[in-house]
Parts: structure tokens; C-alpha cells; sequence
């Protein structure tokens, strides 16, 4: 069992020890790594585990046939609209979003439409639209939005033509494993 | 206040999930669970190497490098910065005003934003193991790519304007 947990937290466990022999030779930056390292978990903490609640409440009660109705490989603007709405309104760092695409994945969701609300998640977030528009400005903030909008969705076409359709099979069948894992 | 709104929401939906199904809830809640500690080990790891990055990496030396005179080599640098950084989009935001202050150009900061927000040479790993290797290169380096195009887009405008 301990075996089984060091080993999956392997690298975690590595950086920790690097971290710890930086602190031995330069405190300073060793204690800052520590702090900032400590503000991203905090960070965590106050968004991830209720999305990751939303996720799985999402996952047993939206059955795969509606998801692929709105979502899926012929849902056209509507299917782009809906991913970029839903990554749009998620609160989160990037890595948050990876357990939606193993669910939407899941549920038939067209693959350029899961690399668009990937992209919606990075750039387009509503709850921090707020900050950047305090901190950079009108101006360059919806200059970057007007440039972001067309380029992810451009993005999610480009990513599923060059992944090509016998690897999203795979990758479709990866996500199935993974959750009767 | 996100938090709030976020925790609320989650909250909210539980109850009424619970009114109409304890064994979906109890199903839902195991995979939120697993969603969470899936992503558990890499994270810890990856908020480490993050902040040992930081630490090293500070504001004052970023913004010599990505001065408004840079150029293209300045926006390269700060491409390649963001996309080896990660850092909370709020703290990027005003990280990004405070290069601005101290001289960095328009260009180079949004290229710095966009890459910071769209590429994760840090998460890469863990973005492999849900959409693939292949898929998960493609969709970082396009966004890569595609940093340069908002670069120039926002540097026209802000000099228009």
C-alpha cells in the first residue's frame, strides 16, 4: 500500500526532495519556492474540488445521447457555442480542465469541440475577465478577446484534422478504460 | 467570491441530487473523488517545479529581456516563458501589468498572457495521459504558434489607438 503510493507520487516526492536540498544551499529562494508552491495549492483548493463535484454530477445525470445530440459530431455552431460557453464560465487553472475532457471524451463529444472548450477554459474565462480588464485595460483586453475567439476555434479544427481519426479512436478508447479502472 | 459561487453551486446541486437519487449522488461523488486524486500526483509535482521557477525567475530580470524595443526576439523570449510557466490567471494578469510598468512592450506582454494561459510545458504529461500524446502536442504548439498572431494583433492596435 505505502509502496504502491510513493511510487505514484514519485515525482512529487522527487521535487520535494530537490526543493528541500535548494533550501539547504540558498534559503531564500528555497522558502519562496515553498510559498509560491503553497499559494498554487491554496489556489487549488478554492476552486478545483467543487468543479471537479459539478464534473461528476455532470458525468451520471446528462446521458451520452444528449451530449452527443448537442455536442457531437454533427452539432455544428451549437456544439461550438456550448463549449465555448461551459469553458467559458469554469473557474480553474488548465489542468482542471483535463478530467472534462476524459468525460466528455466519454460521451461522444466531437474532438475539435473538446480542444475548443480546452481553449474557452485558458482564455476566455468569465471569472477573471474582471481581473485582466483592472490590470491590462479595455483596450488589450478585448483586443486579445476579438483575436482569442476565432483563433481556438480555428485551433480545435486544426488539432482534430492533424491528430486524424484512427488516434481519436484511441484516445476515445483510453478514456473509456480509464474510468472502469 | 468564485469560491463561494463554485462551492454554493456544488453544494446546491449535491442536495438536489441527493432529493432525487442517493445512488447516483453516492456514484457522482466517487467520481469527483477519482477526478481529483487522479490529478493529485502530478499536480503536487508540477506546483514544485513551478515555484522553484518563480523564485528563480524574477519580474525586474523578465522585464529587461522583453523591453517595447525587443522585437520579435522579445516576443519569442516571452512566448517561451509563458509556455514554460504556469501561473494562476490572476496573478499572470497583474504580473503582466507590472512588466508593462517596467518597460516591457505591448507585443511582448500578450504574447507572454496567451502562452502563459494557453501552453503548459509543465502539464504536458498530464494533459498526454487524457487526450494522447499526439493531440496534446498539436494542441500546444498550435497555441504556440498562434501567440505570435495575438502578439502582432495587439501591438497594431495599442499602437492605433
Amino acid at each position: 500500500m505505502i509502496k504502491k503510493i510513493a511510487k505514484r507520487y514519485s515525482f512529487f516526492i522527487w521535487m520535494l526532495i530537490i526543493t528541500l536540498i535548494i533550501t539547504a544551499f540558498n534559503r531564500e529562494i528555497g522558502l519562496k519556492s515553498f510559498s509560491i508552491a503553497g499559494s498554487s495549492f491554496k489556489q487549488m483548493i478554492s476552486v478545483v474540488p467543487p468543479v471537479m463535484v459539478l464534473l461528476g454530477l455532470m458525468d451520471i445525470w446528462v446521458p451520452r445521447e444528449t451530449m452527443m445530440k448537442y455536442m457531437g459530431e454533427d452539432s455544428g455552431i451549437l456544439g461550438i457555442a456550448i463549449a465555448m460557453l461551459i469553458g467559458s464560465l469554469a473557474a480553474g487553472p488548465m489542468y482542471a480542465a483535463f478530467p472534462f475532457t476524459e468525460v466528455l471524451l466519454r460521451k461522444g463529444v466531437k474532438f475539435s469541440n473538446i480542444i475548443i472548450f480546452m481553449g474557452a477554459w485558458c482564455v476566455t474565462k468569465i471569472p477573471t475577465f474582471i481581473f485582466e480588464l483592472t490590470a491590462l485595460g479595455f483596450q488589450f483586453t478585448f483586443t486579445r478577446l476579438l483575436v482569442d475567439l476565432p483563433g481556438i476555434i480555428i485551433m480545435g479544427y486544426l488539432v482534430e484534422w492533424v491528430v486524424g481519426e484512427k488516434e481519436l479512436e484511441d484516445i476515445c478508447l483510453k478514456a473509456e478504460k480509464r474510468a472502469n479502472a | 467570491m468564485t469560491t463561494l459561487i463554485l462551492y454554493g453551486s456544488a453544494i446546491l446541486l449535491l442536495i438536489i441530487s441527493h432529493i432525487k437519487d442517493k445512488g447516483k449522488t453516492r456514484q457522482a461523488l466517487k467520481g469527483a473523488w477519482k477526478f481529483l486524486e487522479n490529478m493529485m500526483p502530478q499536480f503536487l509535482g508540477i506546483i514544485l517545479v513551478v515555484g522553484l521557477m518563480l523564485a528563480v525567475l524574477k519580474p525586474e530580470v523578465i522585464s529587461n529581456i522583453i523591453g517595447s524595443k525587443s522585437g520579435i526576439f522579445g516576443v519569442f523570449v516571452s512566448a517561451a516563458v509563458g509556455s514554460i510557466t504556469l501561473m494562476p490567471t490572476f496573478v499572470a494578469f497583474q504580473t503582466a501589468d507590472m512588466l508593462l510598468k517596467n518597460g516591457a512592450g505591448y507585443a511582448q506582454v500578450a504574447a507572454l498572457i496567451s502562452t502563459l494561459t494557453l501552453v503548459g510545458l509543465a502539464t504536458f504529461p498530464l494533459e498526454a495521459k487524457y487526450i494522447g500524446k499526439r493531440a496534446a502536442f498539436y494542441r500546444n504548439f498550435i497555441a504556440f504558434l498562434f501567440s505570435f498572431i495575438v502578439a502582432f494583433v495587439v501591438e497594431k492596435v495599442m499602437g492605433i489607438l
